[in-house]
């Protein structure tokens, strides 16, 4: 097999005005213009989307689930951070 | 953590229907599974689309043929959904092309039986995207996440082929008596080869025990396709025609139909490759790819030309 495998390009699709863009997979492209051709014709063959973002996967950088705890944890116990957290006087109908 | 913590932290949290994504640790018999099946799934997708597209120029009207385009178009989609699924695996799309094309991995036994009527789309839609279905429902809860996510999508657009299928089955039968005995003979051919897509039975499916333990299945080979039978019996009756069966009789125990022994010899022949289609089949991929050999590379040059030209842009 000779090595000329396309880079792979992850997907992003708006799927109406409004909503923000959402990653729905992956797929391969020899550059940037085929990418997002493919990608209308893997992912929105039902009008899935109005808009559609394609980038390199390689450029992508993910955090590690390794380090889960130490990234996600502190935000665990602050939860001042939430309106429920605050007792209001029953008085008191919308706040 | 040791490997041990490891692994109870995993099954702890497929059992708490927890999805696993790719960057989590999983016991390396766990990725080697899924890409097997998922690999294989893809695969399927692909192949599947021979006999479909072989009616393509021969469909009856326009319609027919703008909705048997959009399937096997839809079918070209389900096998990329999958492979990029594999992908995150750590399997490269390359290597599980070559492994299709060695043997070394397999497909649906079902695609390596001959298409040879216009009746046969319609047998095709309605039973065998039928009882592809009825796994891929079950397969959209998945431990795994990006399975999981390609199969949610698949299964959207998977009852429109079933529809579609049963539609042409059902004008056939509305038709003339040849053209009802055209739907009863593609019923007689596809009923069997249907049930045995839902692979051993379970006391002969030895892997079935640890994939439901890792919640890549969800229900025994067995319990799918009988859930089939249950669901198909019907359709046949309102068609008019006669499922190729004198043993199938509704069982008011079990609640279900009683159906024959599936002819396991047959099943495992296909299997080993002796089936009507499987050389057939496998050319076609392998010409495919050999014939498109130089469009892969063109198109590679051709991106790398442009990035050269902007790159010398941008310096000048």
């Amino acid at each position: 097999m000779n090595n000329t495998e396309w880079p792979l390009w992850e997907v992003f699709i708006r799927s109406r005005q409004g909503l923000n863009h959402k990653h729905v997979g992956s797929l391969h492209a020899a550059d940037q213009d085929m990418a997002i051709e493919n990608a209308r014709d893997v992912y929105t063959r039902r009008q899935e989307g109005v808009s559609i973002w394609v980038v390199e996967s390689k450029h992508i950088v993910a955090s590690d689930p390794a380090q889960g705890d130490s990234l996600f944890e502190p935000a665990a116990n602050k939860i001042y951070r939430h309106p429920t957290f605050y007792q209001l006087p029953d008085a008191i109908k919308h706040m | 953590m040791k490997e041990l913590d490891f692994e109870t932290d995993f099954q702890n949290k497929i059992d708490s229907e927890i999805k696993i994504e790719p960057k989590d640790w999983m016991p390396e018999s766990y990725r080697k599974t899924l890409i097997r099946q998922i690999s294989q799934h893809a695969h399927s997708e692909i192949v599947g689309m021979l006999p479909e597209g072989n009616w393509i120029t021969r469909a009856p009207s326009l319609k027919r043929k703008a909705i048997l385009l959009a399937k096997v178009q839809d079918e070209a989609g389900h096998g990329l959904y999958l492979y990029s699924a594999a992908e995150t695996l750590g399997i490269s799309r390359d290597q599980m092309v070559s492994d299709l094309h060695s043997g070394k991995a397999k497909y649906s036994s079902i695609f390596n039986y001959p298409a040879t009527s216009w009746a046969d789309m319609g047998a095709v839609g309605w039973l065998v995207d039928g009882a592809a279905i009825m796994n891929q429902v079950a397969l959209c809860r998945a431990s795994y996440g990006p399975y999981a996510r390609a199969m949610v999508r698949i299964c959207k657009e998977e009852s429109f082929h079933q529809r579609q299928g049963y539609d042409i089955m059902m004008k056939l039968c509305a038709g003339t008596a040849e053209q009802k005995q055209m739907a009863q003979d593609a019923l007689n051919r596809w009923w069997w080869p249907s049930l045995m897509m839902f692979g051993p039975n379970d006391e002969n499916s030895p892997n079935s025990a640890q994939s439901m333990k890792w919640r890549i299945k969800r229900f025994s080979n067995d319990d799918l396709r009988q859930k089939f039978v249950d669901a198909t019996v019907e359709q046949a009756e309102i068609l008019g025609i006669k499922i190729p069966d004198d043993n199938l009789k509704w069982n008011e125990t079990k609640k279900g139909y009683d159906f024959s022994e599936i002819d396991w010899t047959e099943f495992n022949q296909v299997v080993a490759g002796n089936g009507p289609c499987n050389k057939q089949r496998l050319k076609a991929r392998v010409d495919a790819w050999d014939k498109g050999a130089w469009v892969r590379e063109a198109a590679l040059a051709y991106a790398e030309k442009k990035a050269v030209a902007i790159k010398e842009k941008a310096v000048a």
